[in-house]
């Protein structure tokens, strides 16, 4: 399977590391809000067919990518940078650059 | 139906083979149930066969999708062991074990459960004393493991390098010796023949595509061969009970859908008499009665629903089969496929009524699927029975997640792709 990331071009998928659903969305650190939380640890979507995606190119240029890829068939619709993207933006490391 | 035995054998061979029967019907499904179970793989079958052994409850389907037993139950690597840390997985897996040594005899059909043992590799003296732990845990709840030194690991597999120079040097391992392996069709097989006997309908080629409701209440499934009601209707489709759980209605649950490869090689003369595992990766390796090396590793590593694997595994787990026996290397690998595993966030499997009034709920096997396949059913099939989960499947809420009661032996967190 080939990713092609936005910055380094297609790369193999041995390059890339995968960060599972993009599709959950992290509380505010400060939320007390349990079922928020435990949706946002424990709840995945898991369709069969387009699923949308967190992968790092970590053995690239590093970047964090959202990607919409077929669980059927691996085919990959969109590939664009995370950041600026708050929801995914949840999974940089606290005070790491987006 | 013909009992098998060394008489009925020998007689039938001697008629030529001619007055076999089925081992199952092939029903049409009726109108109504007491219980639909949905999916006819290994935990399906064996929930059929308790209900109709253990509950009396025979007006009860059994739902396929495809042709029995065409999922996991006959992709797996045939592992059967109980050497787990936690408490609540322990005692689940060894009455698991204890079903398995008796269950050629209880399904009068020979599941060729062969208790070779199970070692696992330990490669720094940390990690030995992480097994010796694990060891102590087990014999502490009544379970056998006995630490192996590597003298002694080179007599049970001289195959194996235990040099110094091996990139991870051996330093002994955990043997459970009642573990082994067993035939993984015929466990399927023995149990449809034994619910069959006992009045189950197994409907095959009969998909599941919506449930029938009253309010919030589960009272049937439409499927491709019209609709069937039931008091009860109780999921075991492991991979697909996310999709399976979207026609309930059910968008999210915690489980993840991966693909885990396994791989066969040519046949070889006995070489390996155990069931190996390597402890600087993820690798087992185990040999079949054929000959062949069955083998595996880690999962592909991404939501899939594809039964098929992708290369960078197949790398990655040839390469540590040659760490650990480098005589290997021109070994030729016969065959590899992929089976779709529901990884739970913990590792940990759900055997729960609910969550839907009417519904009951089997999943999230990761990879352990096989072994669980009798403790599984006799356990659902209680929890089926009575609306309550027995002692040892107590542990296994869906909604432990939110309650922070997590069974999570390899302690890797919700990271389904790591357990």
């Amino acid at each position: 399977m080939l990713i092609t990331c936005p910055y380094c071009g297609p790369r193999d998928v041995i390059e890339f590391t995968y960060q599972g659903d993009g599709n959950r969305e992290r509380p505010q650190p400060a939320s007390q809000n349990l079922d928020a939380w435990n949706a946002y640890v424990y709840d995945r979507l898991n369709p069969a067919g387009d699923h949308n995606e967190i992968w790092q190119h970590s053995g690239g240029c590093r970047a964090h990518l959202r990607v919409v890829r077929n669980t059927l068939t691996h085919e990959i619709s969109s590939t664009a940078f995370a950041r600026g993207d708050h929801k995914s933006a949840a999974r940089h490391k606290a005070g790491g650059k987006s | 139906m013909a009992e098998y035995s060394a008489f009925s054998l020998l007689k039938n061979a001697l008629t030529g083979n001619k007055d076999w029967k089925p081992a199952w019907r092939k029903p049409d499904p009726k109108a109504s149930y007491d219980v639909i179970v949905i999916g006819g793989g290994g935990h399906g079958l064996s929930t059929a066969y308790y209900l109709a052994k253990e509950h009396g409850i025979t007006n009860v389907a059994v739902l396929e999708k495809g042709w029995l037993g065409s999922g996991n139950v006959g992709r797996n690597t045939t592992a059967v062991r109980s050497n787990y840390l936690l408490p609540a997985n322990t005692r689940f897996y060894e009455h698991s074990m204890k079903l398995w040594e008796n269950l050629s005899h209880d399904l009068n059909y020979n599941v060729m459960f062969s208790q070779r043992g199970c070692l696992n590799l330990a490669h720094t003296p940390g990690q030995f004393d992480d097994l010796a732990r694990r060891g102590n845990a087990m014999r502490h709840l009544g379970v056998d493991a006995e630490l192996m030194t590597t003298a002694e690991i080179k007599r049970l597999v001289p195959a194996i390098d235990v040099s110094g120079s091996a990139r991870f040097p051996i330093v002994g391992g955990l043997m459970q010796r009642r573990a082994g392996t067993a035939r993984h069709d015929a466990v399927a097989w023995g149990y449809a023949r034994g619910a069959d006997r006992r009045g189950v309908d197994i409907v095959e080629n009969c998909e599941v595509t919506g449930f029938l409701r009253d309010g919030d209440r589960i009272t049937g499934v439409s499927t491709t061969r019209g609709e069937i009601r039931a008091k009860k209707v109780a999921l075991a489709v492991a991979g697909s009970t996310g999709r399976v759980m979207q026609l309930a209605g059910i968008d999210t649950m915690p489980i993840e859908s991966h693909v885990l490869q396994a791989f066969v090689s040519e046949s070889l003369k006995p070489i390996i008499d155990t069931i190996l595992t390597f402890g600087m990766g993820h690798f087992y390796i185990s040999q079949s009665d054929k000959g062949g090396l069955v083998y595996g590793g880690d999962l592909d590593g991404y939501n899939s629903y594809a039964q098929r694997g992708s290369l960078p595994i197949v790398d990655e787990v040839m390469s540590e089969m040659l760490a650990l026996f480098p005589g290997l290397a021109r070994v030729r690998m016969l065959r590899s496929w992929g089976g779709v595993c529901d990884m739970s966030m913990d590792g940990s499997p759900i055997i729960t009524t609910g969550p839907l009034p009417g519904m009951y709920l089997n999943c999230g096997w990761c990879y352990g699927g096989f072994k669980a396949t009798p403790a599984s059913g006799w356990c659902f099939a209680w929890t089926i029975a009575k609306d309550e989960p027995h002692e040892f499947n107590a542990p296994f809420t869906l909604d432990r997640f939110y309650r922070g009661l997590v069974v999570d032996d390899k302690g890797q967190g919700a990271t389904p792709r790591l357990h």
